[in-house]
């Protein structure tokens, strides 16, 4: 099954970590996503996944992703059938396994978010369709990563050599799990400034070392501000705390101000995969170094660049065409 | 080997020789011989040993340990001697293999994979990412295994 000229094809279509994609194969889902805009704008119709049916499993909360992923398969003319825990055989014990097989029954490709780490792979080793994880517990959130390589690219025009800086809950992040792999393959120097408690795991900041990155590690974001050529803040999970007096002693700690922009390089952009709580002020929003909310948007062309991707279905040179 | 005159020599069964000292007990755990079975078995802990100072030896009378049980032991004494007695004499010799997945060896350590729900069906896969220091990750979540909490969460 060939998509796209990627390497892999039929039983690599699974999207789990970044792992599962080389540095190659993720220029081209990209580009692909690239071509796709117009369509992601509602300006072009492409039915390119017409007659195929995306299982949308979410055992946890989500807006962003579970929107941006019902968008880009309908905007591909394909059909979305939803599943939440609430209300549904979960609720009453059932596993994993045998949700999943249901899922491999009704749809052509799954997309799952779970609070269980490892409930990705898991429900990939269960069923045949591919697979792709939208956030597993604190492990991985891949197709976060893809937008926001998609942002960053569209940004500095490539995503080889920058110097980004990850803020906040870095231990229990796993938006910042995944980008930090993906990143430092592309030679990034990255500096995580987090609170002792929020550090990066420190296998992650082995293997992120393993690959010959510079990692930096600080408490310090206003330090980090003016060599930064992204900056990619996140939300202290209250959900990931198993105590609320260690969430108290965090809540809040970092909070940039359009005031403390005044030092970033014009080409500076600040990320943050949201929701946020405090942790960017209002008074960012109209900065030129904002762009969480156009990051939000592209996860519909990046959605459907890999949708097509797992589906073995391939985007046109021209789409719309 | 002064070691072993410490016990009778067997008939039949398996030795397993340099054990790290003090790890028997774990080994029995591992190889499931510590319940539910008449066989004979004899131990000895610490004795003197050429090789690591100090080792462990296990004895177990009439069972043959096949090499899916004997890899179990890669965990906590992938350095062990394995030998097959038959009618007094060695007839075999094994080596300890440590492959590239642990399958249903035992449990992944971490408190919110997904293979904590004991009624998930499917095995318990533990990727071995370096035999030397050992290092060992969850297939399903990815976390890195504490080899000590490993021995409590033996399948």
């Amino acid at each position: 099954m060939a998509a796209l000229g990627f390497v892999g094809g039929e039983g690599m279509s699974d999207l789990i970590t970044m792992d599962d994609l080389s540095n190659d194969m993720i220029l081209e889902i990209l580009d692909a996503a690239e071509r796709l805009l117009p369509v992601a704008n509602g300006d072009v119709y492409a039915p390119l996944l017409q007659g195929k049916v995306l299982g949308n499993l979410f055992f946890e909360n989500s807006t962003r992703t579970r929107m941006s992923f019902e968008s880009a398969m309908k905007r591909l003319g394909g059909e979305v059938v939803n599943l939440s825990s609430v209300g549904s055989s979960v609720a009453k014990g059932e596993t994993l396994y045998d949700t999943m097989q249901m899922v491999d029954g009704y749809s052509d490709i799954a997309v799952i978010r779970h609070p269980r780490q490892g409930a990705a792979q898991y429900s990939a080793d269960a069923i045949g369709i591919p697979v792709l994880n939208a956030g597993d517990g604190a492990g991985n959130h891949p197709t976060q990563t893809m937008l926001d390589l998609f942002t960053i690219r569209q940004a500095h025009g490539s995503l080889e050599g920058l110097n980004v800086v990850l803020v906040g809950d870095l231990r229990f992040g796993r938006t910042t799990h995944s980008l930090s792999h993906a990143l430092v393959r592309f030679g990034a120097k990255l500096t995580l400034v987090s609170p002792e408690s929020l550090r990066m795991p420190t296998e992650i900041i082995g293997d992120l070392q393993s690959h010959g990155s510079d990692v930096v590690e600080s408490e310090n974001l206003a330090g980090a501000i003016a060599d930064a050529d992204v900056i990619y803040m996140t939300r202290i999970q209250k959900e990931r705390f198993p105590d609320e007096d260690e969430y108290a002693k965090v809540a809040g700690i970092y909070k940039m101000t359009a005031d403390d922009l005044a030092v970033a390089k014009a080409g500076m952009i600040v990320m943050h995969p949201l929701p946020r709580v405090d942790e960017i002020d209002p008074s960012v929003d109209s900065t030129q170094h904002a762009r969480y909310f156009q990051q939000a948007f592209n996860g519909v062309p990046t959605r459907m660049a890999l949708l097509c991707r797992s589906l073995g279905v391939e985007v046109p040179k021209e789409v719309g065409e | 080997m002064s070691e072993m005159r410490r016990v009778t020599a067997i008939c039949n069964g398996t030795v397993v020789d340099h054990i790290p000292a003090g790890k028997a007990l774990q080994v029995m755990q591992m190889l499931r011989v510590d319940i539910g079975r008449s066989n004979p078995i004899s131990l000895v802990m610490n004795v003197p040993s050429g090789k690591a100072g100090r080792k462990d030896v296990l004895k177990i009378e009439d069972r043959e340990l096949t090499q899916e049980e004997l890899d179990r032991l890669a965990l906590i004494a992938p350095n062990a001697s394995v030998a097959i007695i038959r009618n007094y004499s060695v007839a075999e010799k094994r080596q300890i293999e440590l492959g590239s997945e642990l399958v249903n060896i035992a449990r992944c350590s971490f408190w919110n994979c997904i293979t904590q729900n004991s009624r998930e069906p499917l095995p318990h896969k533990l990727r071995v990412i370096s035999a030397n220091p050992l290092d060992l990750r969850c297939s399903y979540c990815g976390r890195s295994q504490s080899i000590e909490e490993l021995a409590e969460s033996i399948l």
